[in-house]
């Protein structure tokens, strides 16, 4: 008997494409994605790395590909966004040994800035996509998605959601199976993507897709579970699993392929059910070609295209009612905050009691945006801030500014920032970046990047100099300061501000949940002293509340970082041993 | 036998590890499991819930509002917050336990008074606290293992295979201490 194990949907993609016998995967982390290369990366016989981008790691797994091995490559929807330059043009190409791209959307935004869905662009960009409904079709599609990268000559998107990459479920295991490595051959018409090549794999691209299409219609992933002819979904992904919940009976087109569709096999299944819904999360994808198609069925008229779906949602819209039994009661909010001594904090303490706005990023740090901190005025995307900064000193001067500074992490400026900031510094930019150095990807759990000194599989590599790269682009003014050093900041941003050339301060202290750290000491308030004027309470740490008029510190959440203390007008709080 | 289980709690508390272990138990009970997990952004600080669903044949790996069977709830005011997740006859276990949400910290809002009384008005509630149990044992770390214990009795699994993955799941240094806060819980 096959072993049996409960698995991620990510973990159960880094299984299959061990089994697959992929060569290597490259990725940038990104929720609901980053556990494919953590779960991978324990795999000996696997080359994995981390990426500084998704671009990047597309790159990478196109060159793995050309060399004739199997290739994995992973991001988060957005990032999809920073490989869509390749993805487009990889298409074009097709792939020598397998490759598959696995992108992850965020359906109910868990962890992301929009709920854009994965397979629009693949539509576009003429990729087949693949969608596993558990985790063990999380691994199986892994597996077949190298095999119909080879077999039709395409990079092969595998989408997931959250709910699919989050959740556990039971995975038979396989093997691990080589396939030897398909041999090279120099072919300019193949992977020379000039004009005169590219009009050919034009013509290649259609062809491909035709014949995908074709052999859809017979594919085994793409089944009808045949129930009821009342009632008929035509469902993918984690939405197949509502549907098995709420209407077990009703008869079910699943499709395990998304692009392209089978239209015959659709066809005959609307006209096998008196009523047929489709029932996908995000975009009317499968519904508006069905429609086009002029055949009769249900979808976002009904069902939103917006957040997750549920079994509630469905029961609602067919049976007017849910399960809910007891009436949801009126609570505070639990919103995720900045932990308790986290360096971020300190940075956003200076900048609120200086009254100045930051153009932000993507991470942790974007927390600063909430009460009691209420710094950060923008988010975009990664790499954001800093061409943020630049477009408002351009467009409405340095007066506009002169209260503004850009903040980024150190992951995302590697990841994107960098191209801002040579931008800026070519542009002859005057405004003040702050880099939030904590020495790690911290938003997605604290991987490695290419200034921490380790790669993925935990190797010492060579730590890129952060201040060292900001001078070599052209920044003449680069200041390094603890970022819990809270008077020498407010110094210089004061002073950065205003100023009349372009400064990076790199604010470092690493996060607070960093492996291997010692927290000796912790806060206290003496509460004789105490005049409860809860200015320790507007820097938001968690550790610190005010329960029956009396504000203290909770000994096990502190780890006596002492921001608190530097707040505090009376010298109330001190800093002791645990 | 099937069961609906929600693990609540606030980010840093340790409920994803209850929820593995309570799925790996009735995964090695013979059923089908699922379990739904909540990572990233969510995770620092703010409310956070996981789900475990175990019977014959599981198909969504969440549990929505009207089937909760059993809330295991680490902190009170979460276990306020999604007790509507419950049917009808089902348990909530809840660690006596009050951790401010920001929004309580900056004044917004005021912490719910008498959680636990009120929540006995509707439901039937267990509470333990937890913090008091783990510190007698030396560590509070082990309050998971405790909350564990104490609501293992309304889970539908034998008590040797929580052990088991108890003993599976946890540091190998710390399986000892694990299993005895495990045993507090549990016949407390």
């Amino acid at each position: 008997m096959k072993e049996k194990m409960i698995m991620l949907g990510n973990e159960a993609i880094a299984r299959g494409a061990y089994e697959a016998g992929v060569e290597l995967s490259s990725a940038y982390p990104g929720t609901p994605s980053t556990e494919i290369s953590e779960a991978l990366c324990k795999y000996e016989d696997v080359y994995t790395e981390w990426a500084p981008n998704e671009k990047v790691a597309v790159e990478v797994a196109f060159g793995a590909s050309v060399s004739g091995k199997r290739a994995l490559a992973c991001m988060k929807h957005v990032g999809l966004n920073v490989a869509s330059d390749p993805l487009y043009t990889f298409a074009y190409t097709g792939v020598n040994g397998g490759a598959v791209i696995v992108v992850a959307d965020d359906p109910g935004l868990a962890s992301s800035q929009n709920e854009q869905d994965t397979r629009m662009v693949a539509r576009s960009a003429h990729v087949p996509v693949l969608e596993p409904s558990d985790s063990q079709e999380a691994k199986d599609f892994t597996v077949l998605g190298f095999e119909l990268s080879e077999k039709y000559d395409t990079p092969v998107i595998l989408r997931t959601t959250t709910k699919l990459a989050h959740s556990q479920s039971v995975v038979e295991l396989c093997e691990r199976t080589l396939k030897p490595a398909v041999p090279y051959e120099r072919n300019l018409r193949k992977y020379v993507m000039m004009p005169a090549s590219a009009i050919g794999r034009h013509v290649f691209v259609e062809d491909r897709e035709n014949r995908l299409a074709k052999d859809a219609e017979t594919l085994s992933i793409n089944r009808v579970e045949k129930g009821d002819n009342k009632i008929g979904f035509i469902t993918s992904g984690i939405a197949y699993q509502y549907v098995k919940e709420v209407c077990p009976e009703a008869s079910v087109l699943k499709l395990g392929l998304v692009n392209p569709l089978p239209k015959k096999l659709i066809e005959d299944f609307v006209s096998s059910v008196e009523t047929c819904y489709v029932f996908e999360e995000l975009e009317p994808v499968i519904e508006e070609q069905v429609k086009s198609w002029g055949l009769k069925v249900l979808g976002k008229e009904l069902f939103t295209k917006q957040g997750e779906y549920s079994a509630n949602l469905l029961k609602k819209v067919l049976y007017g009612k849910t399960d809910e039994v007891y009436k949801k009661v009126d609570v505070p909010n639990r919103p995720p905050i900045l932990c308790p001594g986290c360096p971020h904090r300190s940075v956003f303490s200076v900048l609120k009691k200086l009254k100045i706005h930051a153009a932000g990023d993507i991470g942790c740090y974007t927390l600063g945006a909430v009460a009691p901190l209420d710094v950060i005025d923008t988010t975009v995307c990664m790499g954001a801030s800093i061409s943020t900064l630049h477009g408002m000193e351009k467009a409405s001067g340095k007066e506009f500014i002169k209260n503004w500074v850009a903040v980024i992490g150190d992951s995302t400026f590697l990841h994107t920032g960098i191209n801002s900031l040579i931008g800026a510094v070519y542009n002859k930019s005057t405004g003040t970046v702050i880099i939030l150095d904590n020495r790690t990807t911290g938003m997605t759990g604290h991987q490695e990047h290419s200034a921490t000194g380790k790669t993925l599989k935990g190797e010492e590599t060579y730590a890129i100099d952060l201040a060292g790269l900001c001078k070599s682009v052209g920044v003449q003014r680069v200041l390094e300061i603890d970022a819990f050093d809270v008077e020498t900041l407010e110094k210089e941003i004061k002073a950065s501000v205003v100023g009349d050339e372009l400064t990076v301060i790199i604010a470092k202290a690493p996060c607070a949940l960093l492996k291997g750290q010692k927290f000796p000491n912790r806060c206290e308030i003496d509460q004789s002293t105490c005049k409860k004027c809860k200015m320790c309470l507007k820097i938001g740490c968690p550790a610190i509340s005010m329960r029956d008029g009396v504000i203290s510190i909770d000994e096990t959440m502190c780890n006596g970082c002492g921001l608190c203390k530097n707040y505090c007008k009376f010298g109330a709080i001190g800093v002791v041993k645990r | 036998m099937s069961k609906n289980v929600m693990i609540v709690g606030v980010g840093g508390q340790g409920t994803l590890l209850t929820s593995r272990i309570i799925g790996k138990s009735a995964l090695s009970e013979g059923y089908d499991v699922k379990i739904s997990e909540v990572h990233g952004m969510a995770q620092r600080g703010g409310s956070v819930v996981t789900f475990v669903r175990y019977g014959e044949k599981v198909s969504e790996p969440v549990v929505e509002e009207g089937v909760a069977d059993i809330i295991i709830a680490f902190e009170r005011l979460e276990a306020l917050r999604y007790s509507h997740f419950l049917k009808e006859g089902g348990v909530i276990v809840v660690n006596d336990a009050r951790i401010d949400p920001m929004t309580v910290v900056t004044g917004a809002r005021e912490y719910p008074e008498d959680i636990i009384e009120n929540l006995k008005k509707t439901y039937s509630v267990y509470a333990i606290d937890g913090q008091a149990l783990a510190k007698e044992l030396g560590n509070s770390k082990v309050l998971n293992s405790v909350v564990l214990g104490y609501a293992s009795r309304h889970l539908g699994l034998k008590k040797e295979t929580v052990e088991e993955t108890v003993k599976t799941t946890v540091p190998p240094k710390t399986i000892d201490l694990n299993l005895k806060a495990f045993n507090v819980g549990y016949d407390y």
